[in-house]
C-alpha cells in the first residue's frame, strides 16, 4: 500500500541516537522543577551565544517587524519572495561571512551558492545531484547519525564506511581510504564520492592540509567527487585554526588539475555556530555550474522563509556584529570544552583532543566489561536510566570501536554541566566501589574455594 | 570529473516548458506602469497580491508576533533552537482551524494529523515518496499544473498518467475517462498508486462537484489505491458552487470506519489564499497515522521556519483577523475576475465558468490557424512578443485540445489588467481585420480566376495554362 521508504526502517530512527533522546524527553532535567531528571547531552546546539545574537534583535525591531532601514513595510515584496535562487542580499553576507570563517583565506562568490532548508536538506539535494540510486558514498567512522537518512533514505544511495580508529587519532589514512573503496567494488557499487565533515561530528577535530589534500588527490585520483560537510566551521576555538577544503584546493599542485574544483563542494548552515537551527539555514557551494544550477531547481522542495532570510541578511550585514559574535562565541566554547574535560579527567576518563564542535569524544573503554557493544550499550543504558544522562553511543555513529562515547557541552549552562559532572564522578567511584566489592567478594571466594580444596585433599588422604 | 546523477542531466524537472520560458521572457522585459509601460504583463504567475494591506496591518498592530515575544517576553531561543520536526503544536492548531473555517467548519482536523512541510511543493513530493515506488504511477487529470512533472516525478522516479479531460462537459473527470487512464497505465507496465487531483482545479478555477468526488472515492475504492486531494486553493473559492472538501464527502458517507479512509490525504498551503509563498507553508494531511510519521520524518528535509510558525500562528489564531480576511480577500478576486471575463468578453473571447483560483480558463481556438498545439504555440509566441501578455499555454498544462490558456488576474492591479485588456482587443481586431482582408484577397483572386478561365474556355484546350496558386 505504502512505498518501502515509508515502511522501512531506514530513516535510521530507530537508532539510540534518537532512542535516548525519546527517553529524555519523557523526564527531562529541570534545575528546579525536576533536578532528578535526564540531563540532554546527546544535542549538538550551541545555546551559549544567544544573548549577543538576541541584543542585536532589540536594537533592530523594524528589521524583524518586516520593515526596512526608513521604516516602511517591506512585507509584501517578502510575503511574495520566492526565488530559488535565493535573496541577494542575504547570498552576499552568507558568503561574506563563510569567508570570514575561513581567516579570508578564500573567497566565495554568491552565484555558487545554493540556500537549502538547513544542511539535512543540503546534504540530501548534494547526493540527488551526485549519484543515482544504488550508487555509493564513502564517509569516515565515526560519523553523523543522521547521515543514514540524510545521505541514503530517499535517494536510494548506500554508505561504505572508511574505518577509523583510535591508533591514529580516528585520522583518515590512506589505507582506510583504499580499503573503503575496495569494499565498495566488491559489493559492487559505484563510488561516486567521499563526504567529509570538517570539523568533525562526533571528534571535535579540525583537518590537516596533508589530510585534505590527500583525499583530493583521491578523489582526482578515482575521478569522483568530494564533499566537505563544514556545518561546524564556526565552533572552532582552539588551533589548529580551521582550513577549508577550499583552501586546500587553491594549493598550486592540485590547481594544476583544472577538474578540481569542479569535483569539490562544501555543506554550510548557520544551524551550529549561531545556534539558529529553527530557522532551517542551508546552503551548498559548489563551482560546478551543473551542479549549482540543478541543486538551485531542486531547492524549491527545501526553499528558506524569505522572511529568515530578510532578518538574516540583516543580522550578517552588521560586521561589527559578526566579529564580536564570532570571537566571543569561540571565547565561550573554548571554557565550556575546558570545563567538560577537566571534570571527566578528574574521574579517570580521558577525552580526544579537540580543537571544535560542541561535544568531546570521551574515552569510556574501561568501563566495558567486555570490549564489545553489547556492552557498550549497557554502558549506555547505565548513564541514561541510572546516571541520567543522555549521552551518544559510539556504535550509533557506526564507530568500529566499543567504549567511544559523543558529550555534548554547548546545549546547557554552566550549573547544569557541573551537575552532570557531579554525577559522573558518583558513578565511577560506584563503580570503582562496587569493583573493588566484587573483587574483594571475588578474592574471597577463591580463598575460601582454595582452603576448602585444601582441606578436601586433606580428607582425602585419611579416607584413602 | 565525476559523472553526475542522471536526475542532474535530464531534463524532467520540467523546466523547459513553454510555463517557464514564458516566465523568463517576461523577466527580461517586465512592464511597469510608470517605467516600462511598453512591458510585458505578467499573467502567467498564479499569485494572489490583492489582500496583502490585512496582514500588513495585521503586523503592525501584532509586533510582538514578529519580534519573537510572548506576552512581552522574548522566546527567541525558544524559537531559535525549534525544529522538532512534530511542529510547532500552537501553529498546527491554528492552521487545522483555520482549513475548517474554509470548509465552513463542516469538517474538523486533528493537529495531531498534519505534516509541516516548505511550501505545497514540497509536501507533494514528500507524499510521492511516502505512497510509491520509482516507476509506480499517479493518475492525474488534465489539464494540470506544469509544477506536477517537476514536483511528483523527478526525484522519485515516480510517473504520471493522464486522465483526458475536455471541454464537452468542462473538463470534468468522468469514469470512462478514470477507467481508460488507468488501463493505459497497465498497458504500459505501470502499477498505479493513486490518482491526484487539484481542488480547487488549477488551471480550470472550478471546483469539483460532489458526483465527481463521489466518483473518485468509488474508483479508488474498486481500485485499492491512493487519492491525494490538493487544495491549496481552498481559500479563493470566491462564488457558488461552494467549496466541497474529498473529506466532506467522505464524512457524509460515513466512510470513516473503512480502508478508503486511510488512503485520502490532502496537501494544502498558506501561499495561494493567503498570498505567502515566499514563506513556504505546505501542509499533508493524512487519515493514516503511518503515513503521517513517515512524512513527518521525511519533512526533517523542508521545515518550516519556526520565526515563520511563530508569526502564522498568533495571525491565524486571531479569528477576527481570519474571517475578515476570507470576507475581504473572496470579494476582491471575485470582482478582478469579473473585470478579466467581462475584459475578455469585449474581446470576442470566452473563458470557462469559474468560481475559484486566481486565474480564468480562457478559450481562444477560434483563434487558431488551425486545430493543433503547433498553432497554439504560434498563438502563444504572438501573445508574449507581440501583444506583450505572458499567459499559459494550455499545452503547457496537458491540455489534451489545443487553443485554450490560463490568464491569471490576482497578481496584477485593476489599472494593469485594463491595459492587458486593450491590448488583447486590439490585438484581437487586428487579426480580425486580417481575416477579413485575407479573406477579402481569397474572394478577389476566386473572382480574377473566373475571368480569366472564362476567357480562356474560348481559346483552344492545347494553349490553356495551368491554373497558378
Amino acid at each position: 500500500m505504502l512505498s518501502s521508504k515509508a515502511s522501512s526502517n531506514c530513516h535510521g530512527q530507530d537508532s539510540l541516537y534518537f532512542l535516548g533522546w525519546q527517553v529524555y524527553e519523557k523526564n527531562p532535567f529541570h534545575e528546579v522543577e525536576n533536578p532528578t531528571g535526564i540531563i540532554q547531552m546527546g544535542l549538538a546546539e550551541n545555546q551559549l551565544s544567544f544573548d549577543l545574537v538576541e541584543s542585536w534583535l532589540r536594537k533592530n525591531p523594524d528589521i524583524m517587524g518586516l520593515k526596512n532601514k526608513d521604516g516602511e513595510s517591506v512585507f509584501r515584496d517578502l510575503a511574495l519572495f520566492q526565488d530559488y535562487h535565493g535573496m541577494p542580499a542575504f547570498k552576499n553576507e552568507l558568503v561574506e561571512y563563510m569567508a570570514k570563517i575561513r581567516g579570508n583565506k578564500v573567497k566565495f562568490d554568491p552565484n555558487n551558492l545554493v540556500l537549502a532548508a538547513g544542511a539535512t536538506s543540503a546534504n540530501e539535494t548534494l547526493i540527488f545531484c551526485l549519484a543515482d540510486p544504488g550508487d555509493a558514498i564513502l564517509l569516515p567512522t565515526p560519523s553523523y547519525a543522521g547521515f543514514d537518512r540524510d545521505l541514503k533514505w530517499r535517494t536510494g544511495v548506500e554508505i561504505v564506511p572508511i574505518h577509523c580508529s583510535s591508533s591514529n587519532g580516528f585520522r583518515i589514512s590512506m589505507f582506510a581510504l583504499e580499503e573503503a573503496y575496495e569494499r565498495a567494488q566488491k559489493l559492487d557499487l559505484k563510488v561516486k564520492g567521499v563526504l567529509i565533515t570538517n570539523p568533525s561530528n562526533p571528534l571535535g577535530t579540525t583537518m590537516t592540509k596533508d589530510e585534505l589534500q590527500s583525499l583530493i588527490t583521491f578523489a582526482i585520483d578515482k575521478d569522483i567527487h568530494l564533499i566537505s560537510d563544514e556545518v561546524f566551521s564556526g565552533t572552532v576555538f582552539d588551533s589548529p585554526c580551521f582550513i577549508s577544503i577550499m583552501e586546500a584546493a587553491m594549493d598550486s599542485n592540485l590547481k594544476r588539475n583544472t577538474d578540481v574544483l569542479s569535483r569539490i563542494h562544501i555543506v554550510y548552515s548557520l544551524s551550529k555556530d549561531l545556534g539558529l537551527p529553527g530557522f532551517r539555514v542551508g546552503m551548498i557551494y559548489s563551482n560546478n555550474q551543473t551542479v549549482v544550477s540543478a541543486a538551485t531547481k531542486m531547492s524549491s522542495f527545501g526553499l528558506v522563509s524569505s522572511q529568515t532570510q530578510y532578518l538574516l541578511s540583516y543580522m550578517l550585514a552588521n560586521k561589527k556584529f559578526t566579529s564580536n559574535y564570532m570571537k566571543r562565541n569561540q571565547k565561550r566554547l573554548k571554557k565550556r570544552k575546558e570545563m567538560l574535560v577537566s571534570g571527566l579527567k578528574k574521574s579517570g576518563i580521558n577525552c580526544l583532543k579537540s580543537n571544535a564542535g560542541l561535544f568531546c569524544w570521551v574515552d569510556m573503554r574501561h568501563f566495558l566489561c567486555s570490549n564489545t557493544f553489547e556492552a557498550e550499550t549497557d554502558l549506555w543504558k547505565k548513564i541514561l536510566c541510572e546516571v541520567g544522562l543522555n549521552i551518544s553511543p559510539g556504535s550509533s555513529f557506526h564507530c568500529s570501536q566499543p567504549g567511544w562515547f559523543r558529550v555534548c557541552f554547548a546545549n546547557m549552562n554552566q550549573s547544569t554541566l557541573q551537575v552532570a559532572l557531579r554525577r559522573i564522578k558518583d558513578f565511577v567511584e560506584r563503580s570503582r566501589f562496587n569493583y573493588q566489592q566484587n573483587m574483594t567478594s571475588l578474592s574471597r571466594k577463591l580463598i575460601s574455594n582454595w582452603v576448602r580444596k585444601l582441606s578436601s585433599a586433606d580428607r582425602e588422604e585419611q579416607e584413602r | 570529473m565525476g559523472l553526475l546523477s542522471r536526475k542532474v542531466t535530464c531534463n524532467s524537472h520540467g523546466q523547459d516548458s513553454s510555463y517557464f520560458l514564458g516566465w523568463q521572457e517576461y523577466e527580461k522585459n517586465p512592464y511597469h506602469e510608470v517605467n516600462n509601460p511598453q512591458g510585458i504583463i505578467q499573467m502567467g504567475l498564479a499569485e494572489n497580491q490583492l489582500s496583502f494591506d490585512l496582514p500588513e496591518s495585521w503586523l503592525a498592530k501584532n509586533a510582538d508576533a514578529a519580534g519573537f515575544k510572548r506576552d512581552g517576553q522574548s522566546i527567541f531561543k525558544e524559537l531559535a533552537l525549534f525544529q522538532d520536526y512534530h511542529g510547532l503544536p500552537a501553529f498546527k492548531k491554528a492552521l487545522v482551524d483555520f482549513m475548517a473555517e474554509i470548509r465552513g467548519n463542516k469538517v474538523t482536523f486533528d493537529p495531531n494529523h498534519i505534516v509541516l512541510t516548505a511550501g505545497a511543493t514540497s509536501a507533494n513530493e514528500t507524499l510521492m515518496f511516502c505512497l510509491a515506488e520509482q516507476g509506480d504511477a499517479f493518475l492525474l487529470p488534465t489539464p494540470y499544473y506544469p509544477g506536477f512533472d517537476r514536483d511528483l516525478k523527478w526525484r522519485t522516479g515516480v510517473e504520471i498518467v493522464p486522465i483526458q479531460c475536455t471541454s464537452s462537459n468542462r473538463f470534468q473527470i468522468t469514469a470512462p475517462a478514470l477507467e481508460e487512464a488507468y488501463q493505459q497505465a497497465q498497458r504500459k507496465n505501470l502499477r498505479v498508486k493513486g490518482v491526484l487531483v487539484t481542488n480547487p482545479s488549477n488551471p480550470l478555477g472550478t471546483t469539483m462537484r460532489r458526483d465527481e468526488l463521489d466518483l473518485l472515492i468509488n474508483f479508488i475504492t474498486d481500485k485499492e489505491i491512493h487519492l491525494i486531494s490538493d487544495e491549496i486553493y481552498s481559500g479563493t473559492v470566491f462564488s457558488s458552487p461552494g467549496f466541497v472538501s474529498i473529506m466532506e464527502v467522505l464524512k457524509d458517507r460515513s466512510l470513516e470506519q473503512t480502508p478508503v479512509w486511510e488512503r485520502v490525504h490532502i496537501v494544502y498551503s498558506l501561499s495561494k489564499d493567503l498570498g505567502l509563498p515566499g514563506f513556504r507553508v505546505g501542509a499533508i494531511y493524512s487519515n493514516d497515522p503511518i503515513v503521517v510519521a513517515a512524512a513527518t520524518k521525511m519533512s526533517s528535509f523542508g521545515l518550516v521556519s519556526s520565526q515563520t510558525q511563530y508569526l502564522l500562528s498568533a495571525m491565524l489564531s486571531d479569528k477576527k483577523f481570519t474571517k475578515e480576511y476570507m470576507a475581504k480577500n473572496h470579494k476582491r478576486l471575485q470582482k478582478q475576475q469579473s473585470k478579466l471575463v467581462s475584459g475578455l468578453e469585449k474581446a470576442g473571447i470566452g473563458c470557462l465558468e469559474s468560481n475559484a483560483g486566481l486565474f480564468c480558463w480562457v478559450d481562444m481556438r477560434h483563434l487558431l490557424s488551425s486545430n493543433t498545439f503547433e498553432a497554439e504555440m504560434e498563438l502563444w509566441k504572438r501573445i508574449v512578443y507581440d501583444v506583450k501578455l505572458n499567459i499559459s499555454p494550455g499545452s503547457s498544462c496537458h491540455c489534451s485540445e489545443p487553443g485554450w490558456f490560463r490568464v491569471c488576474f490576482a497578481n496584477i492591479s485593476e489599472d494593469t489588467l485594463k491595459v492587458a485588456m486593450q491590448r488583447l482587443k486590439s490585438f484581437v481586431d487586428s487579426v480580425a481585420i486580417n481575416n477579413q482582408s485575407h479573406q477579402e484577397l481569397k474572394n478577389s483572386r476566386k473572382k480574377f480566376r473566373t475571368k480569366w478561365v472564362f476567357r480562356l474556355s474560348f481559346q483552344s484546350f492545347h494553349d490553356r495554362e495551368q491554373d497558378e496558386r
